[in-house]
């Protein structure tokens, strides 16, 4: 493929890509996702690519191979379209039928989703309950794509925006943009993401950088993982349009050694947007330089922090540095640094194709757009889910998640990992905003939600994320190195029956100092699931200690 | 040098541009406690015993003097309800590795702090970084340094080379504050160098030493 030197000429390659489309030709997407992988999805991909092989049906079908489509719970998944028509739980002997009733332009009934109680189908996308109360304007596309395909892309307007911000608009006007639409983090502190742009974009550096967080570590998070791997374009073109409104030369996507698969699309997708002119010198012609590297962590969870962050693209052991002065002032060999996250990133080229008005008229008064959630703990439908900003909790849990499993009864919701906080079943209205979580002690972090029954024990949960966090800490300062250890002690103590007087007095003043002294944000934010348990569930805590006179 | 006019413990203080909290606060007489500060080293920020209540354009906020660089009409406290807390807990759990350590016993006279307060634990270091900083930056010998993270971090003596320097110099003996490095070098001595190590070298002898770069603080650009 000969680079692309202007606007014109990558119009002109989509139209040929979609010229070659047939849209009324059966395609059937597999899911490849984390989910289905470990379910063995690629045996029925392959007996799909045999059966289509077998009998030579390549011009009349399509098979392809994409990221997570978000059902992880009834996986493999398969999407037949046209029509959205969704197949759970595929196995490879289903294939035959498969393919038989969707070149007759059948649907298997018996594939197809089933409503627990009601034993309603449903055969389309839009009425599954799961994904019908979705708004999936970021994953959404990941059932169209194989990530390893950037004609994929291209054929959903892929790069349209990257086109528009270079053709159409100065950087100015990109970041501008970006102000109004009011794009806050999707990382975990939910901090503007234009004004950090505009701290970078004015720092009196000349050489800048823009970095991709795709470094998640946080418990019962999983839609970065997904985006990435699903549709590795998406993220960088926001990158590049980010880079090019702040003036950055150079971009970095920062992510886990962990992940083969993700690494290899990155990889991929790296090296196609530069086959193709999206990355390098002159891009499109526009004038506009900028190259984008994969970095990979060294395997702890205060990676993702940013400071510790920057700090490991440089070499150095990934330990925070206090952030008096910003990261977006000076980072990366104390160069202006701006570092968001995957799904931040993701929103960019939408929000550049519609404008910010469009972008505003989605989501709560002060969180706008939709947001990524990971599904999980004693959830009926576990998932990767995406909605509006503003959409009540109770819609995430019941509507789209299906409730609680095995007939129990909700007893907590945990949002936001190890890091994150717990809040009782009847705060289940409250709605889904950055702002509002944050006041509940339960801020929404990246996106993980855990759903716990009745026989959850509160002590258990909070030792349970300690006893992640402490191993993940740097160890730098003290109230992080020695407050975490102390209070995962105490709780492990309490667990085993051991609590003693004035464990609670203890836990207290541990959360409270950790909060306030630490560093960096992961020992600041280490006692909240502690914090928010102590605000909701003291009487539990309370349990474990003897009462006066019968203290062992 | 521009001069910067803060308020400390409600006395206006005048420092310059580039200083941290702490320095316009030593300059001026006002004490702030400090346990893994050293006028030789980089700051490093790890105790958080210097600890301050800084107060800009309304704004509470805590954070550590030995970085915090000063600007103009902030306001600090050195000691507050909240202030002694943190140091107080701070102390608590430093106190259960080294209840005995002069430093930390005169903090806790001071703050409150109850040295059996939290579980014992194993190690009597506190992982002030004090020997692994200053053998870094002042020795340039490396012959120190962090292994391992989270609560699981502590300091450790490289043999290859503490086995040629470390008897020579042994400053980091004196600034330990637990006594732990001491401790600590005589046990990898004895496990892999039993009677090898070096004795002094004349002074005369010894090279110079390159100026090492210095990462300069200058004020927060753009207060939240």
């Amino acid at each position: 493929m000969p680079k692309l030197q202007s606007a014109a000429e990558l119009k002109k390659l989509r139209a040929e890509i979609l010229a070659k489309r047939d849209p009324a030709k059966p395609c059937i997407a597999v899911c490849a996702g984390a989910a289905c992988d470990g379910m063995d999805s690629a045996a029925v991909a392959a007996a799909f690519l045999a059966e289509v092989a077998k009998q030579k049906l390549g011009g009349k079908l399509e098979v392809r191979t994409t990221g997570c489509h978000g059902y992880c719970e009834k996986g493999p998944n398969v999407v037949v379209t046209p029509g959205e028509i969704c197949y759970f739980e595929v196995q490879p002997a289903d294939v035959p039928e498969i393919i038989a009733a969707t070149l007759k332009g059948e649907v298997v009934e018996r594939l197809v989703y089933q409503d627990p109680n009601t034993g309603a189908k449903a055969v389309h996308m839009n009425e599954v309950p799961f994904y019908k109360h979705q708004t999936r304007l970021l994953i959404g596309d990941n059932p169209k794509i194989d990530p390893m395909r950037i004609e994929d892309y291209l054929a959903v307007d892929g790069y349209a925006a990257l086109v528009k911000a270079l053709t159409e608009m100065t950087p100015e006007q990109v970041l501008d943009e970006v102000k109004k639409a009011n794009l806050r983090g999707r990382g975990g502190g939910g901090f503007p993401a234009g004004s950090k742009w505009e701290t970078t974009r004015n720092a009196p550096e000349k050489t800048k950088y823009v970095i991709v967080n795709g470094h998640e570590g946080e418990s019962a998070a999983f839609m970065d993982r997904a985006m990435l791997t699903g549709n590795p374009h998406k993220v960088l073109e926001g990158l590049i349009i980010g880079a090019y409104a702040i003036g950055a030369q150079k971009g970095f996507m920062y992510t886990r050694h962990d992940m083969p698969l993700l690494e290899k699309h990155v990889r991929n997708a790296l090296a196609e947007a530069a086959e193709y002119g999206l990355l390098g010198k002159n891009i499109l012609g526009s004038g506009f330089d900028f190259e984008c590297e994969l970095h990979f962590d060294v395997g702890i969870f205060v990676s993702g922090e940013s400071s510790a962050l920057m700090r490991s693209i440089e070499g150095n052991p990934p330990e925070p540095r206090p952030k008096y002065i910003r990261t977006s002032v000076s980072g990366i060999w104390d160069k202006p640094s701006n570092l968001n996250n995957v799904e931040t990133w993701a929103n960019v080229p939408q929000i550049i194709t519609k404008g910010a008005e469009w972008f505003t008229s989605i989501g709560s008064e002060r969180s706008k757009g939709t947001k990524l959630i990971s599904l999980s703990g004693n959830v009926v439908n576990s998932g990767i889910v995406e909605v509006p900003m503003g959409t009540p909790l109770r819609t995430l849990v019941f509507d789209i998640g299906g409730g609680v499993r095995d007939g129990k009864t909700l007893k907590a919701i945990h949002f936001g990992g190890a890091m994150g906080g717990s809040i009782p079943v009847d705060l289940i209205d409250a709605p889904l905003d950055f702002d509002g979580m944050s006041k509940l002690g339960a801020p929404i972090g990246a996106g993980g939600l855990l759903l716990m029954d009745e026989d959850t024990d509160m002590v258990e949960v909070a030792r349970y994320l300690l006893d992640f966090l402490v191993n993940e800490s740097c160890g730098k300062c003290v109230p992080c190195r020695e407050g975490m250890p102390q209070m995962l002690h105490i709780l492990t103590n309490m667990t085993e029956g051991k609590g003693r007087t004035g464990d609670l007095e203890r836990l207290e003043d541990l959360a409270e100092v950790t909060g306030l002294g630490s560093l960096c944000a992961l020992g600041k934010t280490s006692a909240d699931p502690l914090k928010s348990m102590l605000r909701y569930f003291k009487p539990e805590y309370e349990a474990r200690i003897p009462s006066a006179g019968e203290t062992k | 040098m521009s001069e910067i006019v803060l308020k400390i413990d409600d006395r206006e203080v005048k420092a310059t541009a580039g200083m941290t909290v702490l320095q316009a606060a030593q300059q001026a007489g006002i004490h702030i406690p400090t346990l893994c500060h050293h006028e030789k080293l980089e700051a490093f920020g790890g105790c958080r015993l210097c600890i301050v209540e800084v107060e800009v354009r309304g704004w509470t906020s805590y954070v550590v003097s030995c970085l915090y660089p000063v600007a103009k009409d902030i306001v600090v406290r050195t000691r507050s309800a909240k202030v002694d807390k943190i140091r107080k807990v701070i102390v608590e759990e430093l106190m259960a590795h080294a209840p005995d350590a002069p430093e930390l016993v005169k903090l806790a006279e001071v703050y409150g702090a109850d040295r059996d307060r939290f579980e014992r634990a194993e190690s009597f270091c506190i992982v002030c970084g004090l020997c692994v900083r200053y053998c870094n930056e002042v020795k340039q010998k490396n012959a120190v340094g962090f292994i391992d993270n989270g609560a699981l971090r502590e300091i450790s003596f490289i043999p290859e080379i503490a086995k040629d320097e470390c008897w020579a110099c042994q400053e980091c003996f004196t600034i330990c504050p637990t006594s732990y490095a001491q401790a600590a070098y005589l046990l990898t001595e004895a496990l892999a160098f039993p009677g090898q190590r070096k004795e002094p070298v004349p002074a005369t002898q010894q090279p110079e030493l390159k100026p090492r770069r210095v990462i300069p603080i200058t004020p927060v650009m753009a207060a939240r």
